[in-house]
């Protein structure tokens, strides 16, 4: 069954007892009684296959209203704080931050405890049985850049995770939603006026924030991996004309490296699979100022 | 009960091939809470059960049995660096807990979660081994003024150092319970007893001194939610050493000698009562000499079983909770004499409510 296939009453009850949501590699527990974030959960994951496992979930993500003192928070100024087991890693935001917080949630969940994978803060699509790498740091662009390419010719891995299976090179989809910053959000709307965001959310710690529903073929074939062709280090230029330039693969390395969220703590087996990966890859640096340019620009990159 | 998942896992690993996946989501949530995945991990496939397991907990076991594997590669780094940086001053360096379980090879360490290194040195050598590794590039962690001084006149070690470029822990000790605490064992029978491994310039206790620090570690610590691991050492330890002969004569002649029979006591009781580790015949009937009265140990009982227990993955019942607290008390008294404790406690509440 399909968490959008609940109706919204069922889902707000389901929800306050914890909802197993099957996202492809992790099984995440979903409990909270915020009626919001069940409507919003129900835009972005409604394609997401639930009571998957059997009961056994990967991650636990509990957001709650904290009752603050005297219990006034539950009236005043309502707060959402997430729960992850025996971790709190995020100070309470107000509860109109509840989506943000849930997404951010499973990421931390997924950066501090999945270690079966190597993982690199990377957005990763697919066509023709290869995956492209955009790793990023913030403000490369690679967000816009994965939604607006996973909206038309590619299929979407995942906007933030590479996750390369060690023992054979692979990379496993997580195709949850898109979040998309501040001007990115009316980009995206202009590119494929169809997609589906959820509520924008003003200020918060990365401005403003809205996530993309994403796209339902992705979903479905979230148990397909794929195996990594091309690392491309994205970067975005105003007005700058589009630019590719090969980059050494002794070099990529280092900066995916850098770009992982466990390199450091897997050890050689980090090492191993990183250096295996990049000997199948060709590495690119690219600049781009639009959306259209890096569509055809990436769309025509050779296999290696 | 489903959060006695955990004892039993331990107790009779080859169960965990029969467990149902909404039993693994409560036993993997506890494993991780207490340190003792990769340990799970490690006993799973020591009982040949890990094929039959559900295919997420596998993963779940197997990355953290890499983990392990992991952690235990950069301790044993570090000791080479240790050794690097010790060399000169002649002090044989004395590896303490899990450090000291890898190196020599014991079934203790197989799946042990820790990520630090515990060293023991004669007192006499302390400010020598403390240079020595400030000029090798060791970091102290920065402390208060009040914290410094605890460390230095009544703690059993050295405020905690690292190296910048590696971040092992590194804690030197110069015994191993507090000399402020009512139980003083005489840290020069350790040092002379020790044993080596690999060459000379590496020791461990001696097998019964290495169960005697264990047991007081389990009983004597401030972190409740890692007894259960404690728990698992003295198991492993006792399990191994148990078999060899003279071991059992020797457990019990070392607990008078070091005046820690107490201690012991209370971690035979606790193995043997959660995790059905064999006591041997003749320390089991030497520590009885050392038993609390009957209401004391009653007390302890409930505590140490409430407190072990992990219970449901969030929010720990409030049993467990209290326990903890009592435990915590028990713990400061047993480390200071009643003043000197009244002191160090107005000292830190003090110093919590400036900061807050």
């Amino acid at each position: 069954m399909k968490l959008g296939a609940l109706p919204v009453a069922e889902l707000t009850t389901r929800l306050a007892r914890g909802l197993d949501v099957d996202t492809g590699p992790f099984v995440v527990r979903v409990e909270t009684e915020i009626p919001a974030l069940a409507e919003e959960l129900r835009l972005l994951y409604g394609d997401f296959p639930v009571d998957a496992g059997g009961g056994l979930a990967d991650f636990h993500v509990s957001v709650r209203r904290p009752a603050g003192p005297l219990g006034l928070r539950r009236w005043w100024r309502q707060q959402a704080m997430a729960y992850l087991d025996d971790a709190r890693p995020f100070e309470p935001l107000p509860i109109i931050m509840a989506v943000p917080m849930l997404e951010w949630s499973i990421n931390w969940c997924a950066a501090t405890r999945a270690n079966q994978y190597v993982m690199i803060h990377a957005a990763v699509l697919e066509r023709d049985g290869r995956a492209l790498v955009l790793p990023g740091v913030t403000g490369a662009g690679k967000s816009t850049l994965c939604a607006s390419l996973s909206l038309r010719d590619w299929r979407l891995l995942s906007d933030e995770f590479a996750l390369i299976r060690p023992a054979d090179g692979l990379v496993d989809p997580w195709p949850r939603p898109i979040s998309l910053k501040n001007a990115s959000i009316d980009v995206i709307r202009r590119w494929a006026p169809d997609a589906r965001l959820s509520m924008p959310v003003p200020n918060t710690n990365k401005g403003t924030v809205a996530h993309v529903r994403p796209p339902s073929l992705s979903v479905a074939r979230a148990g397909e991996p794929a195996m990594p062709a091309w690392v491309v280090f994205p970067t975005f230029a105003r007005d700058a004309a589009p630019h590719l330039s090969p980059l050494p693969r002794a070099r990529a390395f280092f900066r995916l490296a850098a770009c992982s969220f466990n390199y450091e703590s897997l050890g050689l087996r980090g090492f191993t699979t990183l250096s295996r990966m990049i000997d199948g890859c060709d590495a690119y640096e690219f600049s781009y100022s639009s959306l259209d340019d890096a569509r055809s620009l990436l769309g025509a990159l050779p296999l290696p | 009960m489903i959060s006695g998942l955990l004892l039993e896992a331990l107790r009779a690993p080859a169960s965990m091939g029969a467990l149902a996946p909404a039993e693994w989501d409560v036993l993997l949530r506890q494993g991780r809470h207490v340190g003792m995945l990769g340990r799970l991990g490690a006993l799973a496939a020591a009982a040949g059960v890990l094929p039959v397991v559900p295919s997420r907990a596998r993963t779940r076991l197997e990355a953290a049995l890499e983990d392990v594997e992991q952690q235990h590669r950069l301790v044993r780094w570090e000791v080479i660096r240790l050794r690097r940086a010790l060399a000169g001053t002649g002090v044989p360096i004395v590896l303490l807990k899990g450090a000291a379980y890898l190196h020599a090879g014991l079934a203790a360490s197989r799946g042990r979660e820790f990520s630090d290194v515990d060293l023991l040195v004669p007192r006499a050598s302390l400010g020598e081994v403390e240079s020595a590794l400030l000029r090798e590039g060791w970091e102290m962690e920065k402390l208060s003024v009040h914290d410094e001084r605890y460390y230095r006149e009544w703690s059993h070690e050295l405020p905690p150092l690292a190296h910048p470029k590696r971040h092992v822990p590194l804690d030197v000790h110069h015994n191993i319970l507090p000399p402020t605490g009512r139980l003083r064992p005489d840290p020069r029978l350790l040092l002379e007893a020790a044993v080596p491994v690999a060459d000379d310039s590496l020791r461990v206790l001696r097998p019964a001194d290495m169960v005697l620090h264990s047991a007081c570690h389990l009983v004597q610590s401030g972190e409740h939610h890692k007894s259960l691991r404690d728990l698992g050492d003295v198991d492993a330890l006792l399990r191994q050493f148990g078999a060899s002969p003279g071991f059992d004569d020797e457990l019990a002649a070392r607990a008078a000698a070091l005046g820690v029979e107490r201690p012991l006591f209370y971690a035979l009781r606790f193995v043997a009562k959660l995790l059905g580790t064999p006591v041997p015949e003749v320390t089991g009937r030497a520590v009885q000499r050392a038993a609390p009265p009957p209401p004391v140990r009653a007390a302890m009982d409930r505590l140490f079983v409430a407190a072990v227990e992990p219970g449901p993955p969030r929010d720990p019942a409030r049993r467990t909770q209290l326990a903890r607290a009592a435990l915590t008390i028990r713990y400061h008294w047993l480390r200071m004499p009643p003043a000197l404790l009244a002191y160090h406690l107005a000292r830190k509440i003090g110093g919590r409510r400036r900061r807050g």
